[in-house]
């Protein structure tokens, strides 16, 4: 920017005192309602359980070192593994439609987002629980199957982890959409034609022009994927049963049902960890990726 | 042929580009150069017709199976290569060993004076440079037609000329056999062997530049292929072997023309000239050649030429040249004018 070279630079200490001053409520409200919670919540997790369920304020780590347990263990690994799985479903099924999205004529494009966001003016509850009535053992899937004749005797799918995934993979997938879109619009169409006039085939078109060109939207769209699923409570509570549980779970029964906050504090530090753990390994690997196209 | 919808975008375009040419297909934007184009490369399929390269049929061959390569007008090289792999890539999709690879794309960067920058990525690169590498691209794969949409065009003036010397060397050297299709008349005359002229779909004449250009098949190819200056007028009779041509403007005298048609007296016609056929004296000459009356409207300096504006009729403006450092060149605007040409430089378009 040619202002920039020639006049002098905003004194980099006014400018940002000014913004300073614009972000103060913001950085108020956080401060009192996000990392104020947060800290006692931290300060609880080393605390320890009284006999009636209390707190009682004495410095423990033992909070985290029961989470050793096999299993909680267990409860962690399914966790990864169902939200692992969903991430991976709604990839498969989110890249064609993001991609026929961002390929559709510019005048349906925006009618087409919206139909992807649509679920989401209906309350979450409220369609998990439309859910129950779609995959219970009388319900309308096993209705459907019966009537075809795929199926002689009603499936189980209800109280299962295919019905946790399920609801998960249809929970979600607006977040891979949405990323995946925005990257795939940007994808220049010349792109794919000069891979396709220099011999590749449409899988090498797809690996090697499509998916690292569109790095950031896939990472992106898993990253929105992965995090609401392994926190999630409700999907894994009303269509998974007790077989089923996921950390969501496991701190919603501490904190409400054993009334052991502390231990429940502990396992959503837990949580939290993984979950920023997954977030930095991602954003590593897309920096690695994009990096030398975005520096000039 | 082509339709896009009701359209149809090309036309019965029929032509034979041989082996090691540099063959163009020049028309104004919409003329259907570009789907022709992108019919040879295989994102098109025609709707009636064929298209054989070394006597293979096409139809139905995708892109990734065709021997040709197409060097994109905006170059879409792959942002996240850097450019060996962007040359690389077609080899690599043709599984070709690793060494042989190698040596291939150095042969091609050598070719487009590129080596030492291969560990570029394409952002890195000057215009000029993305352009080589896109060339480069193409041409590593040594296909049976390389095709190049306006390859020039996203180049600067100075160094589009460099470019397009180079590029027809390189050609020559390779031993390429180029399709290119360009709206830039002078671009396609500098490198073609031979110019397709493509308007509304179709081919209007097909030729070496300087056929095209002195015998041009009509007024549309005459207008495009550089300056034609025009004089509507009617053909009359015989004088020997030419034939008198009475201008409509009533103020200017008949002269004649020479014309292989027989046309009956009486029947209109259009006169094209090249503004290098004409020359201008002060004083009436004292040739039999053709001569026309006007006055100078403009006097246009551009460097190594000069221009002139010439009003022969009340809405004809006629353009001369002249070279700027002769002594003749004093010219200016306002002074009546004698312009007489060759009768053999002239060319006359029936409707």
């Amino acid at each position: 920017m040619p202002s920039h070279d020639l006049s002098s630079p905003p004194a980099p200490g006014q400018s940002i005192c000014r913004s300073c001053w614009l972000a103060a409520p913001g950085l108020l409200w956080m401060g009192l309602f996000f990392l104020a919670p947060l800290a006692l919540v931290f300060a609880i997790s080393f605390a320890s359980r009284g006999t009636y369920g209390g707190i009682v304020w004495e410095f423990t780590a033992a909070n985290y070192l029961d989470l050793w347990h096999p299993l909680y263990g267990k409860i962690l690994g399914q966790s990864l593994w169902y939200a692992s799985l969903t991430t991976a479903i709604c990839f498969v099924l989110g890249f064609p439609l993001a991609y026929m999205i961002a390929r559709s004529p510019a005048r349906w494009q925006p009618v087409l987002l919206l139909l992807v966001m649509l679920p989401f003016w209906t309350n979450f509850l409220v369609r998990t629980y439309a859910w129950m009535i779609v995959l219970r053992q009388d319900g309308l899937l096993n209705g459907l199957l019966l009537a075809l004749g795929i199926v002689d005797a009603p499936l189980e799918l209800l109280y299962t982890p295919t019905a946790v995934v399920i609801g998960l993979v249809y929970g979600y997938l607006p977040f891979m959409v949405l990323p995946l879109y925005v990257a795939v619009e940007r994808l220049d169409p010349l792109l794919v034609e000069a891979a396709w006039d220099l011999y590749a085939s449409r899988w090498a078109i797809f690996t090697r022009v499509v998916v690292p060109l569109t790095m950031p939207g896939i990472v992106g769209g898993c990253v929105l994927v992965f995090i609401p699923s392994i926190g999630s409570f409700i999907t894994p509570d009303l269509l998974g049963g007790a077989r089923s549980m996921m950390i969501g779970n496991l701190i919603q029964h501490e904190y409400l049902v054993v009334r052991d906050w502390p231990l429940g504090s502990a396992v959503s530090f837990v949580l939290m960890a993984i979950v920023m753990a997954a977030v930095a390994l991602y954003y590593r690997h897309a920096a690695r990726t994009a990096g030398p196209t975005e520096k000039r | 042929m082509r339709r896009h919808g009701a359209v149809t975008a090309v036309d019965r375009v029929s032509c034979q580009v041989r082996r090691g040419e540099f063959f163009s297909i020049l028309g104004p934007s919409g003329a259907g150069k570009t789907s022709v184009l992108r019919m040879l490369a295989g994102f098109e399929d025609p709707d009636e017709g064929d298209l054989l390269i070394d006597g293979q049929s096409m139809l139905g061959v995708p892109p990734n199976r065709r021997p040709v390569n197409l060097v994109f007008q905006s170059y879409a090289l792959f942002p996240h290569l850097t450019v060996f792999e962007n040359v690389a890539f077609g080899l690599k999709m043709r599984r070709v060993s690793a060494a042989l690879i190698a040596e291939q794309v150095r042969q091609a960067l050598t070719m487009v004076k590129l080596l030492g920058k291969e560990a570029r990525m394409p952002a890195q690169l000057s215009g000029g440079e993305q352009q080589r590498v896109a060339l480069a691209r193409a041409l590593v794969n040594k296909p049976a037609v390389v095709l190049l949409d306006e390859p020039l065009a996203a180049l600067d003036q100075q160094l589009r000329q460099a470019m397009q010397v180079e590029l027809k060397s390189i050609q020559e050297q390779a031993g390429l056999t180029c399709v290119c299709v360009t709206h830039h008349q002078e671009e396609a005359m500098m490198m073609s062997d031979r110019i397709a002229v493509m308007h509304q779909g179709r081919l209007w004449q097909v030729g070496s530049p300087r056929e095209v250009y002195e015998r041009p098949c009509n007024l549309f190819v005459s207008r495009f292929l550089g300056v034609s200056n025009e004089l509507a007028g009617t053909i009359g009779p015989s004088v020997g072997e030419d034939r008198l041509f009475q201008p409509t403007q009533a103020e200017q005298h008949p002269f004649t023309v020479r014309t292989v048609s027989t046309e009956q007296a009486g029947r209109s016609a259009t006169l094209s000239l090249r503004p290098e056929h004409i020359r201008m004296a002060q004083e009436r000459p004292s040739t039999s050649d053709p001569l026309l009356y006007g006055r100078i409207e403009k006097v246009l300096f551009t460097g190594s030429e000069t221009k002139y504006l010439v009003r022969v009729g009340r809405d004809r403006l006629w353009e001369t040249r002249m070279t700027s450092n002769t002594s003749l060149s004093s010219f200016a605007a306002g002074d009546p004018v004698f312009l007489h040409w060759s009768l053999a430089d002239a060319r006359l378009f029936f409707e």
